[in-house]
Formats: C-alpha cells, sequence, structure tokens
C-alpha cells in the first residue's frame, strides 16, 4: 500500500481529512529550507508537497514565484532539491512526499532520471504542472517504472473525458484546484466542487485533494466540508518565510481544523 | 484537440489543465474560420484595405551591386503598423470576436507586438491589455506611449528577469482565469498548439506573395530565402509556401548578440538544448538542470530564450540551415541598407540583411536572394542614435 493510501486510511479511522502543506524546496537556503520542511510535518501536516524551483513557474502566483526566486538566487540545484527530500525521508518515514515542479527540468534531466532520482530520494509522487492530461501518458508510463504516483489536476470546468483520463493515468490524489487561476491565497474561497468531486468518484479518480488558495483554518474545514479527502496551503505558509513559529502555529491551527464533524464521517468513506 | 500539435518531437501543448478548455475553444474556433470563406473574406478585405498588403516585392539597386547576386526585399517594412505583425493580429482580432471575447491581452518586448495588439483592439472594440516587462517599459516609453493612444492598457511586470520571457509568463498565468472572457494573443509561432499552426497560417502570406512576385519578374524560383527568426513568425510566414520547393535554400538568421562563445545573444536554435517553455517542446537557452537563460540581442524582437518548434523541426529535418548575425554586424548591414538603398530596416530584419550581403558576397555565379524586410526602423532610432554615437 502506498503511503498515500496508507495516510487517507489512517486519517479515516480518526474521522479526520488530510492537511498538505507546500514549501519551496532551498526556500530562501537549503539549511534553512531543511527546518521548516521538519517543523511542519512535527506541527502535524499529514502529507508535505514540496516544490523544486524553475525560472518560469506559469502556474504559480506571486507569492510562489518569488519563494522559487529566493532560492535560485541563492543557487539551489535540482541535486539539492533531492537531498533536501532525502533529509525530510530520513527524518519522517511514513509521511507522503510529493513534488511539484514543471516539466523543462524533467526534460533537462532526462524524465526518466528525474523520476528514478526523485524516487531514489523518497519522493511518493510527481505533479508536473505544465504537463496536462492530453501529455501526460508517457510521463505515467516514466512514474510507473520509478515507482512514483503522477498525481494530476482537475478543475471545477475540466470536462468528465479528461477526469477518466486522469484516472486511467493518476495515482495517489487528485489535485483538484479551488479556483481558476495561478496559485495563491484569496479571502473567498469557491467551492462549486460537487460536480467534480462526483465526477472523480465515478471515475474511479484517486481522491481529491483541494488546492490553490486555502489560507485559513476556517478554509480548511469549508474545503473538507465541500467533500475533498484533503486539503492542500501554500501561498499562505510560504507567505510566512522564515519564521518557522508563525509556520507551526499556523499549520497546528490548520490540522486541527480537519477534524470533521460527525455527519460528514459517513460521505468521507467514499474517498477514504 | 482535434490534432496534437506536433512537428516531429516539438511543439505539443504544455500548459496547466486549467488552460486546455481555452486552446481547445481557439483550436476549434481556428480550424472552423479557416473552412470558412468569409472568414477569408473579411480577412483578404482588412489586409487590402486596412493594413496594405500585397507589400512590394523590392529589388536592391546598390546593396549588392559589386556581386553577382540580385537581393529582393519582401517590404513588411510597409504594412500599417510598421512590421509582418500586423498580418496575424488582424486574424487573431477577427477569431477573438468570433469567440465573442470582449477583452485581449499579449505580451510584448520591446513593444511591437504591444502596439500591434493595440491596433487590433482599437479596431475591433476590444479591450486590451498589453504585459511588458518593467524594464522593456522603462525602455521603450515611445511605444507605451502608442500603445495607450490606441486605447489599450499597459501593465509592467516586476517578476523574473522583467523582460519578453516574464512577460509571456505574466499573459499566461492572467490568461488561467481570465479565458471566459479573454483572447490571448501570442505574438509569434511558438506557444501551446495551437498558437504555432495558427500564427504560421496567418504569417504565410508573406512568403505566397513573395513567391509569386519573384517568378513574375525573374522567372525562376529564388536561390535563397533569408529571414531572421526570434521566436520565429516572420520566418516561418515567409518559409511556409516555399518549403516543398527543394532548389530553395530556406536560411533563418539568429542573434548572435556579442557572440556565440558567450552568454549574451539570442541563439536558441544554434546553442539551445532540448525542452518545454511557454507551452512547447522546443530548443530552449537553459542551464543543465533546466533553468532558462536571459537572452541578448540588440533587438529586441530576437532576444527570446526559445524557439517556434517548427524552426526547431526544420533544423532537425534539414531543410532550413540556421546561422547566427552579431550585434556589429547587424548595425553594419542597418546602416548599409539606409545608405545604399534609403531603406531603414528594424533592427531584427538588419540581421537578415547581413546575412544576404555575406551570401552575395560569397556568390560566385548569378544568385537570386529573397530577404524578408519584416519591419522598418523607427522604432529603433533612439537606440541606433545611442549606439551610433558610442562607436563613433
Amino acid at each position: 500500500m502506498s503511503r498515500y493510501e496508507q495516510m487517507f486510511q489512517r486519517l479515516k479511522q480518526r474521522n479526520e481529512g488530510a492537511f498538505g502543506a507546500f514549501l519551496m524546496l532551498g526556500d530562501p537556503d537549503v539549511e534553512t529550507s531543511a527546518r521548516l520542511l521538519d517543523t511542519v510535518v512535527e506541527a502535524g501536516a499529514d502529507m508535505i508537497e514540496v516544490g523544486i524551483p524553475f525560472s518560469d513557474p506559469v502556474a504559480d502566483g506571486p507569492v510562489i514565484q518569488a519563494a522559487a526566486d529566493r532560492a535560485l538566487s541563492s543557487g539551489v540545484r535540482v541535486d539539492d532539491c533531492f537531498g533536501l527530500i532525502a533529509g525530510l525521508r530520513r527524518n519522517h518515514p511514513a509521511v507522503p512526499i510529493g513534488i511539484l515542479t514543471y516539466a523543462n527540468l524533467l526534460a533537462a534531466r532526462g524524465r526518466d532520471k528525474f523520476m528514478a532520482d526523485a524516487a531514489a530520494a523518497g519522493a511518493d509522487s510527481i505533479l508536473v504542472a505544465d504537463v496536462p492530461s492530453i501529455e501526460a501518458e508517457p510521463y505515467a508510463a516514466t512514474a510507473r517504472t520509478a515507482g512514483l504516483d503522477l498525481v494530476m489536476i482537475a478543475a471545477p470546468n475540466t470536462p468528465e473525458p479528461v477526469i477518466r483520463r486522469i484516472a486511467a493515468l493518476s495515482s495517489g490524489y487528485t489535485y483538484c484546484v479551488a479556483r481558476a487561476g495561478v496559485t495563491g491565497t484569496r479571502d473567498a474561497l469557491s467551492l462549486d466542487h460537487d460536480r467534480l468531486f462526483a465526477l472523480i468518484r465515478d471515475a474511479g479518480a484517486p481522491p481529491p485533494v483541494l488546492g490553490f488558495g486555502i489560507s485559513t483554518p476556517e478554509q480548511v474545514a469549508q474545503g473538507l466540508a465541500s467533500g475533498a479527502a484533503g486539503v492542500i496551503a501554500g501561498s499562505a505558509l510560504v507567505k510566512l518565510g522564515l519564521d518557522a513559529g508563525a509556520l507551526r502555529d499556523l499549520v497546528s491551527a490548520m490540522k486541527r481544523a480537519t477534524a470533521l464533524p460527525v455527519e460528514q464521517r459517513e460521505q468521507h468513506g467514499h474517498f477514504a | 484537440m482535434k490534432h496534437d500539435g506536433r512537428f516531429g518531437r516539438y511543439g505539443g501543448c504544455y500548459v496547466p489543465e486549467i488552460l486546455v478548455p481555452a486552446l481547445e475553444q481557439l483550436e476549434a474556433a481556428f480550424l472552423e474560420a479557416e473552412a470558412d470563406p468569409r472568414f477569408a473574406a473579411e480577412l483578404e478585405q482588412l489586409l487590402t484595405t486596412y493594413a496594405g498588403r500585397p507589400t512590394p516585392l523590392t529589388l536592391c539597386r546598390n546593396l549588392a551591386a559589386d556581386t553577382p547576386a540580385r537581393i529582393y526585399l519582401k517590404r513588411e517594412d510597409l504594412l500599417h503598423g510598421g512590421a509582418h505583425k500586423t498580418n496575424q493580429v488582424l486574424a487573431q482580432g477577427l477569431l477573438a470576436r468570433r469567440m465573442g471575447k470582449r477583452r485581449v491581452i499579449a505580451e510584448t518586448g520591446a513593444g511591437q507586438h504591444g502596439v500591434a495588439t493595440a491596433l487590433a483592439g482599437a479596431l475591433f472594440g476590444l479591450e486590451t491589455e498589453i504585459y511588458m516587462g518593467a524594464d522593456d517599459v522603462a525602455r521603450q516609453q515611445l511605444n507605451v506611449f502608442r500603445m495607450e493612444l490606441m486605447g489599450a492598457k499597459v501593465i509592467p511586470v516586476t517578476g523574473g528577469g522583467r523582460t519578453l520571457k516574464d512577460a509571456v509568463n505574466e499573459a499566461l498565468r492572467d490568461w488561467t482565469a481570465s479565458f471566459p472572457e479573454t483572447h490571448y494573443l501570442l505574438g509569434t509561432a511558438a506557444g501551446p498548439h495551437p498558437f504555432p499552426t495558427m500564427v504560421r497560417q496567418f504569417q504565410r502570406v508573406i512568403g505566397r506573395e513573395a513567391r509569386a512576385q519573384v517568378l513574375e519578374v525573374e522567372g525562376r524560383l529564388p536561390d535563397a530565402v533569408v529571414a531572421c527568426v526570434g521566436g520565429g513568425s516572420n520566418a516561418i510566414g515567409m518559409f511556409a509556401d516555399f518549403i516543398p520547393d527543394q532548389s530553395v535554400a530556406l536560411i533563418g538568421v539568429e542573434a548572435a548578440g556579442k557572440g556565440l562563445n558567450g552568454h549574451e545573444h539570442g541563439a536558441t536554435i544554434l546553442k539551445g538544448s532540448h525542452g518545454i517553455l511557454h507551452g512547447t517542446e522546443t530548443l530552449v537557452l537553459q542551464d543543465s538542470d533546466g533553468q532558462v537563460s536571459d537572452s541578448w540581442s540588440i533587438s529586441a524582437g530576437l532576444d527570446y530564450p526559445a524557439v517556434g518548434p517548427e524552426h526547431a523541426h526544420l533544423k532537425d529535418s534539414g531543410r532550413a540551415t540556421y546561422v547566427g548575425v552579431e550585434d556589429d554586424d547587424a548595425l553594419a548591414a542597418f546602416q548599409a541598407l539606409a545608405r545604399s538603398e534609403g531603406i531603414i530596416p528594424a533592427f531584427e530584419s538588419a540581421h537578415a540583411i547581413a546575412h544576404a550581403l555575406n551570401l552575395a558576397r560569397q556568390a560566385t555565379e548569378e544568385t537570386i536572394i529573397v530577404v524578408n524586410l519584416s519591419g522598418r526602423g523607427d522604432k529603433d532610432m533612439a537606440q541606433a542614435v545611442k549606439l551610433l554615437k558610442d562607436a563613433a
């Protein structure tokens, strides 16, 4: 059973949704980044999503862009990122670790080698932000060979045939975006996901985890109440920068918000 | 998608899943428009009565007079707007209206594509917003004013290197959230499918006219066709109808900047490696990790670290060859054409002129060369004054 499957099963027994924390690897430098990664796991994050910084991150808003710029300006290389993942894996053997990055970094290293190195470092999944389902087949094949889950993105506007392709090609979880646009925080969360979650369930795609715009514990609870198996916060955490104390407090508060109210427990059984 | 948008191993559609419906809608609208005689008629009428097509093919009287070569210039510099860009902004503007979009966005480097998009926005009554690197906004105040005069809003981009590639990133981000009412009027034959195919189809009028014109005046096909390559739209527009003519050499001229041995150039095909940038699999200037490099050229239009995927394929297949011309040689050709013919080319086009002149000088027998004079040099005057004063 994969670490994602074990996590969803464990959380189901505890009547909790999953809380995922995103951090940019190497932001602002390798040493600080290693410390912040440990901080978010120790503060209660169930799954960790890590960005490997790219010079031209078209799917990201200003906060994540700035994080990638800081990492690259400090001279962080892809090898350093795999080193950080290996360190996190040594310290936390059970936590699922997912990579979020862009296709050009895979093209440069070679797709096979990139995925093999990611798996060897201890990553569980990879999401390539600029590889949509129409281009995903070779990526899915390589991920299978490497032993990684390929995670794919679905949105409220994603048509049903695409959801079926996602079901066929991906594993681990389905990254559902809470709204159109790029990563970043918003005051109001659009939660028109009934149709999307139903399609995911019917197609047998991996459990939906909601990202893009989750910035408060209230939104964590709302996201789970809307039917997601988990939520991911990114920009809201990255914004806190080097303040490990504030990061710990926000992650703990967000994790506490994943306890499911009694009336919702049944409905979550669909995914876990 | 009806087509995969591949040119050999290059091309494709590498965008976030959320953006795929926008590109599918665009492909459908494009294919439908291509099959619709009314679209062709309306575009034809605009190209003739608004933009000034057909553009002439001019024989240089003096430039290569001491050689056995005859150099012809395809005069896209005479097109309304001052460059070939107008051909395809009119076509994409019509498409935007056809799709019921009320707003267009575009990226621009020095501002030429921004100015072209602004004119299309004014003509078709579309709200127009142009993303432009903050450094470029500061350097190109005159073009910023031109865009604003035509009703466009210019948005300075402060992220990344604050130049063209960052403007493309920002336009893509905007489009990810805005596509239900917004068309992204991409400026070159690069980007995700269907842009490379669509922009080629909207620019191939250049080569179609040039081929007929040279046959008319010379009674035969040229020996070589030369065009500068940044993203590659004027070159692919010039090459497209000549591709089946195996006797015609197709030569793309890249910006060799301050020299191909250093890092300050824009010679993606000559010095780049396989990668994926701005939605397409192509050749990219990058480091060994895949971080994209900043390119360099005196001409903003050639200052782009990737290239249209069809050019990468034409290079692989051997059908086209690509060469580099350095800043200094382009500047010399810029002056030479002004002196010998009374025509001031854009810095971009001056790269093509420089290579054509090299070919002419090497020629040992009658040689016919057609150069795409893709734009006029008015936009480069301030920079030319500075460069030529510094050199004096």
